[in-house]
């Protein structure tokens, strides 16, 4: 019972929706601020999931029916079960457990994962083409993502469990303030813009080129699902970013309000990186996060072995 | 009802669908999202694809190759949703008329909600237009 409450309203689904719809908002209000436009209602994001839900489901002929409608809800068990894990941490380092790390960037692959299922399985050559450049976008992504989230472990004498990471960041100060934790974090940040599928890195489902790419042909409730799964995420990354690189959140007098401004400088961070840049190529994305990123990140696991 | 009513209104997402325009009208509906006029304020935003749509705005004089791929569109797209015809054009094929390549307007193939006439229209009379339907599905349906 207890479990369940976590999983569906408080760490879980209702909470990480609410902030992530905040988030979502934030994010096109400040866009539109950026290019000199008034912006969307404060609750836009809502508006749109539920006119997305009342809608018809238009299921094209043909396609794997199950899989077509399975893939999203899959993808957004797993983003609530993800964002339940790193909250109970958060909110309480002994419900950490060994090899948490791990069970988290893995569970961190499979919205990415449901995206091109879902893409496949729709039937749709546009669709095909984008859950082709998702899945070489993943593969460009999980290697300095990984490596930049291996700095913290090596710092915290090894230990692969966030409460672990985060006891150790309260103790010797947050990671971010060392050479290797600072420069892991860029390199998480820009890993991190690929997994959000935002701007430079959106090539898998570019509006201009493919029309939606992967999301092609969705509709109704399970494309909602599938908004509802990216705004989940746009809060679950920078939060594990948080935990990992800024020492976690705290809940006393100006702690609250200091944590909250971690989550909206990373969430802002994100949202200028959009704004600033064209999309990439996917070749030119690929190339980009194995060369660069890749060796920043190998950089930092070499500093943080030294020691610095 | 209500609040899903309020909710398909607030969030129009607005395909839009060229029957062979001379882009002006385009032009027109893409102006509508530059800064000045700003649509998003009203939650309405273009989509790639006609499934996820509520709203298809279609332009030009519906030549004879684009008939059936009109229909096409209008059926794949997600209900409930609304047609809307902009530009003299797409009303009732103006300086074309009597041509033997559109011999169809765009209310004889869809059922049109909302006509929007001029050439091109000022993204100003869009404007009015999409008040003026959304005012008038708010009515009829609570």
């Amino acid at each position: 019972m207890d479990a369940l409450f976590s999983y569906l309203v408080f760490p879980g689904f209702l909470f990480t929706a609410g902030i992530g719809c905040i988030a979502s908002w934030l994010d096109r209000k400040v866009t539109a601020r950026v290019q000199w436009r008034v912006g969307p209602p404060f609750f836009q994001p809502v508006f749109d999931l539920v006119k997305l839900m009342v809608k018809e489901t238009v299921i094209p002929r043909g396609c794997a029916k199950g899989v077509f409608l399975g893939a999203p809800l899959f993808g957004l068990a797993t983003v609530t079960l993800v964002s339940t894990l790193i909250w109970k941490i958060l909110l309480d380092a002994e419900t950490a457990f060994a090899g948490d790390l791990i069970v988290i960037l893995y569970l961190l692959m499979i919205p990415g994962l449901s995206v091109i299922v879902g893409g496949f399985s729709s039937r749709n050559p546009i669709a095909s083409l984008g859950a082709s450049r998702e899945m070489k976008l993943m593969l460009a992504d999980e290697l300095p993502f990984i490596l930049a989230a291996s700095v913290p472990i090596i710092q915290a004498k090894g230990s692969i469990s966030l409460g672990f990471i985060l006891g150790y960041q309260e103790t010797y100060g947050m990671i971010l303030g060392t050479w290797s934790g600072a420069l892991a974090f860029i390199a998480a940040i820009l890993a991190m813009q690929a997994k959000l599928a935002l701007v430079p890195f959106d090539m898998a489902e570019a509006e201009t080129e493919i029309m939606g790419g992967v999301m092609v042909e969705y509709s109704g409730p399970p494309l909602a699902v599938f908004k509802l799964t990216r705004i989940m995420m746009l809060f679950t990354l920078p939060m594990l970013l948080v935990a990992l690189f800024m020492g976690g959140v705290r809940f006393d007098g100006l702690g609250a309000l200091w944590s909250v401004l971690k989550y909206i400088l990373l969430l802002v961070l994100v949202i200028l990186i959009r704004n600033t840049n064209p999309r990439l190529r996917i070749d030119q994305a690929m190339r980009f996060l194995w060369g660069p990123v890749t060796w920043i990140a190998v950089l930092a696991v070499v500093v943080a072995i030294l020691g610095h | 009802m209500g609040f899903k009513l309020n909710a398909l209104t607030r969030s129009l997402w607005v395909y839009h669908l060229s029957t062979g325009s001379c882009n002006n009208c385009d032009i027109e509906i893409l102006d509508c999202l530059t800064p000045r006029y700003d649509l998003e304020r009203f939650g309405i935003t273009l989509v790639g694809s006609p499934k996820h749509a509520d709203v298809l705005l279609v332009t030009g004089n519906m030549t004879l190759k684009n008939i059936p791929r009109v229909q096409k569109v209008y059926e794949s797209m997600a209900k409930p949703g609304v047609v809307i015809a902009i530009g003299t054009c797409a009303l009732g094929h103006g300086i074309f008329k009597g041509s033997y390549t559109c011999p169809q307007c765009v209310d004889e193939v869809l059922p049109v909600n909302l006509y929007i006439p001029g050439c091109p229209p000022k993204p100003e009379a869009i404007m009015a237009g999409v008040v003026k339907l959304v005012k008038h599905l708010r009515e009829k349906k609570t």
